[in-house]
């Protein structure tokens, strides 16, 4: 069972892991990744744009792969999308599995692919400046080493 | 076609999104790139450098080598900056 939400609102990170556990008794591992946005370097505010209904199937399309890399019971992925301040939080990622190592490594995986693939767009502000943030390669990387020969 | 632009390709272009007959001689995404920046001004701009672009084809990400079909949709962008 996947959710896959893009939306302007906050959500509960606990309130989303119970959610994926409920009336389970087989889940002995939830992996939860929030991402934050952060204040550093003067910024005041943080813009998220995306591509509605490309997102939501690059996003379903890497959570079927992680369905067949490892024995999961349930993934949630929350993005936000609007203008967020630092502090907001921004992505949830959140795996269930029966182990640990299944539920960390589907999350890293799933993480590491919504950085590259899903078609999101950040742009900074910092007071009046406005800028797009720039691709990494270290995010590029960083998926590039679950990529099967 | 309908064409889709997002983050600072939207912006230079102008607006994000538009209709468009498949023109005579098109036949990839790079051919597409290559009729647009024809038209000069923020077109020109945002496929300047166009290393910088990257192109989705019926939302599946594609290098600019895709076919490009009349009833497709076609979005242009900036490498993705979410998570």
């Amino acid at each position: 069972m996947s959710t896959i939400r893009i939306q302007r609102e906050d959500f509960d990170v606990s309130a989303e892991t119970e959610a994926l556990t409920k009336s389970r008794h087989d889940i002995g591992a939830v992996a939860a990744f929030a991402g934050l946005v952060r204040g550093d370097g003067g910024l005041t505010a943080m813009t998220l744009e995306h591509y509605p209904g490309m997102t939501e199937r690059e996003i379903a399309r890497h959570v079927a792969e992680a369905e067949t890399r490892w024995p999961l019971f349930g993934v949630t992925i929350i993005h936000r999308i609007g203008r967020l301040l630092p502090g907001e939080r921004i992505v949830l990622v959140a795996v269930a599995s029966s182990h640990r190592a299944a539920a960390f490594e589907a999350c890293q995986f799933l993480m590491d692919y919504l950085k590259t693939s899903a078609p999101f767009w950040k742009q900074e502000e910092r007071g009046n400046a406005r800028e797009w943030v720039e691709a990494r390669t270290s995010d590029d990387k960083a998926a590039e080493r679950w990529r099967r020969e | 076609m309908k064409l889709l632009y997002f983050a600072w390709v939207r912006q230079k272009i102008g607006r994000g999104e538009e209709d468009l007959a498949l023109p005579a001689g098109v036949k990839t995404v790079s051919d597409l790139v290559a009729h647009l920046c024809a038209r000069g001004g923020g077109y020109a701009e945002a496929f300047a450098d166009v290393k910088r672009v990257r192109a989705a084809v019926n939302q599946d990400h594609v290098g600019f080598d895709a076919i490009v079909r009349d009833d497709d949709e076609v979005a242009f962008f900036p490498p993705v900056t979410g998570g």
